[in-house]
């Protein structure tokens, strides 16, 4: 005969109910861990393996992972065999100048955009934005064309300029721009202050978070470009480390040690800013809505 | 009587402010004209000529555009380009169960989010060269695990060729597609779309009797739509332009073209056959289907702007 149940039985059942689902998520979300992290440890383990033994039938499967001894050499061997501090300088270069370069530029337009009075420029901010679905396939073969006859490809003008002017920059910056109170503003006119005056130190001040968030997208977008430094680079010493990479496996297709020391090497940098920054990130992807 | 005279700037307050204006904007306005808004019109342009960069261009009229639609080639590569983007759905799918588990207020959330996320942070060549060790056919991690559980059980298991297999490449590159983006953007704006969710919703469906799984049916699910189809348009407006750098560096658009994507023939035609024409017809085909996607997506938000 079914009895009812107490409260406390019922207490105890909605309590066991809850561990369970909390124990059930921490395995799922523990096994979705694994899953990210086991190919990278996988890449650390085979770039400290002796190249040519990077599998054998004869050793136990543990040692897959874990090597017996560790041949730091690779690294050393990967750093020479093409020149991997220049592609490291760079894209050093090339990155920075891309980030600072439409950073400044996005900035000042945006503040035009969302402050300034000018004749036709809601019409011009909808031409900025109609772009923004223009696929970059469409503009990359002129962009070529136009570059080649200035007589820029193969240099490092060629990779940097076209990357500085996007409308997707000056988007995110005018849309947090006119988020901003307007009294502090109003406040510095009164006083005399010029319109860079009120950019330069209420403006840009203010938009500390957005410029961040902007400053971090174009930088890894930046680094992490291969396919428009493949068009217009030819030279090997003017290659960034994506394109430099690239022709490292060309050379070694198959020296895989020598390879997962160099893509160790290309990560590592990207690992640390994102480790550092990574509160950005997450607000920019939430302040956009939008895929960097 | 006394007059006052009111001291006439040089200039009007509103010519200044326009001029202010123009100065703002002209450095970014003469990029913007220069590497945006040309290009296109001269891709345009170019998508109606016959050039290989080396010869005078000739006007070919619709020539190109034709010589594509009848390109089987073309074609073949229009059905991987759909093909790949199966990756859409699963990581889609993932990302929301990855979301659902990291929205029960558990401690280590950041711990989570971080691992998640290293995969999108790391993406590019180095990564495909990773993956393209882990596809290895005799000593990958793939392979050696498959064969590592045919030993357990006693079964004559191996694994196929991943990447040399015609059969095998796009799942090969859809798998790894789905990891790299599983835990990534996706997954931060479904987790963001469910602290939104407001709670009086859930519990008015318990006092009617509901379960965890219909109210994940009938609250949570309706109420991220918007989300999901947000998340869903922007991966297809990108998946049509997706799927070089993988296949650059995995496959080279191989075996047998099995893995070369519409930007991929764009890239082979403008930057290795120098058939500039047919390049630019080719990115027409896709700024015009991108145009519709989009025309799409603006049309639904328009109604579905209350949730935003």
């Amino acid at each position: 005969m079914a009895r009812e149940k107490t409260l406390e039985e019922l207490k105890r059942l909605a309590r066991f109910k809850a561990q369970a689902k909390v124990l059930l998520a921490y395995c799922f979300l523990s096994a979705g861990a694994l899953a990210m992290i086991a190919p990278f440890f996988w890449m650390v383990t085979t770039s400290l393996k002796e190249p040519g033994s990077i599998f054998s039938y004869q050793r136990p499967w543990w040692q897959d992972w874990i090597p017996t001894q560790f041949v730091w050499q690779n690294y050393v061997k990967a750093w020479v065999a093409v020149p991997f501090a220049r592609f490291y300088l760079n894209s050093l270069f090339v990155s920075t100048c891309v980030t600072a370069g439409q950073v400044t530029t996005s900035a000042l337009a945006a503040y035009a955009f969302a402050r300034l009075e000018f004749p036709a420029r809601d019409k011009i901010f909808f031409g900025y934005l109609a772009t923004m679905m223009v696929p970059g396939a469409v503009t990359m073969i002129p962009v070529f064309i136009l570059l080649r006859y200035l007589g820029w490809i193969d240099t490092y003008k060629a990779v940097i300029l076209p990357g500085i002017f996007t409308a997707y920059g000056t988007f995110l910056l005018r849309q947090f721009f006119l988020t901003l109170p307007k009294d502090l503003e109003d406040a510095a006119k009164i006083d005399g202050c010029s319109y860079f005056g009120i950019f330069w130190r209420i403006i840009l001040p203010l938009s500390k978070p957005a410029l961040a968030t902007l400053t971090t997208f174009t930088f890894m977008g930046s680094w992490l470009n291969f396919m428009w430094p493949l068009i217009v680079l030819n030279t090997h010493n003017l290659f960034t480390l994506p394109v430099g990479l690239s022709y490292f496996q060309s050379l070694h297709n198959t020296d895989w040690a020598l390879l997962m020391a160099g893509s160790l090497m290309m990560i590592l940098p990207i690992l640390i800013v994102f480790l550092i920054n990574q509160r950005y990130f997450v607000e920019g992807i939430k302040l956009t809505g939008i895929k960097g | 009587m006394e007059t006052q005279t009111v001291k006439k700037p040089f200039l009007k307050n509103s010519t200044k402010e326009t001029l202010t204006a123009f100065g703002f904007l002209l450095p970014n306005f003469i990029g913007f004209l220069l590497f945006t808004s040309l290009p296109v019109l001269a891709s345009l342009v170019l998508s109606f000529v016959r050039w290989d960069l080396f010869t005078p261009p000739q006007f070919a009229g619709l020539d190109n555009f034709i010589q594509l639609f009848r390109d089987p080639l073309f074609w073949k590569y229009c059905w991987n380009t759909v093909y790949l983007m199966a990756t859409i759905p699963l990581s889609m799918a993932g990302s929301l169960m990855l979301a659902l588990a990291l929205n029960q207020k558990l401690k280590g959330i950041v711990f989570f989010r971080t691992v998640y996320f290293l995969p999108t942070i790391c993406s590019g060549v180095a990564i495909y060269m990773l993956w393209r060790l882990l596809y290895n056919a005799d000593f990958g991690l793939f392979n050696l695990t498959i064969a590592k559980i045919g030993e357990i059980f006693h079964l004559p298991l191996k694994g196929p060729n991943w990447l040399t297999d015609e059969e095998w490449a796009k799942p090969a590159l859809i798998i790894m597609s789905v990891w790299q983006t599983v835990g990534g953007y996706n997954m931060v704006l479904y987790l963001a779309a469910l602290q939104g969710v407001p709670r009086d919703l859930y519990e008015a469906a318990e006092i009617d009797g509901a379960n965890s799984w219909q109210k994940f049916w009938k609250v949570t699910w309706p109420q991220i739509s918007p989300t999901t189809f947000f998340i869903a348009t922007m991966s297809i407006i990108g998946g049509f332009q997706a799927g070089f750098d993988p296949a650059f560096i995995m496959t080279g658009g191989g075996p047998n073209g099995s893995t070369t994507t519409l930007i991929y023939y764009l890239f082979n035609n403008a930057f290795q056959w120098n058939q500039m024409g047919y390049a630019a017809a080719i990115a027409w085909f896709l700024f015009l289907i991108i145009f519709l996607l989009t025309l799409v997506k603006w049309r639904s938000f328009g109604r579905a702007v209350y949730y935003y």
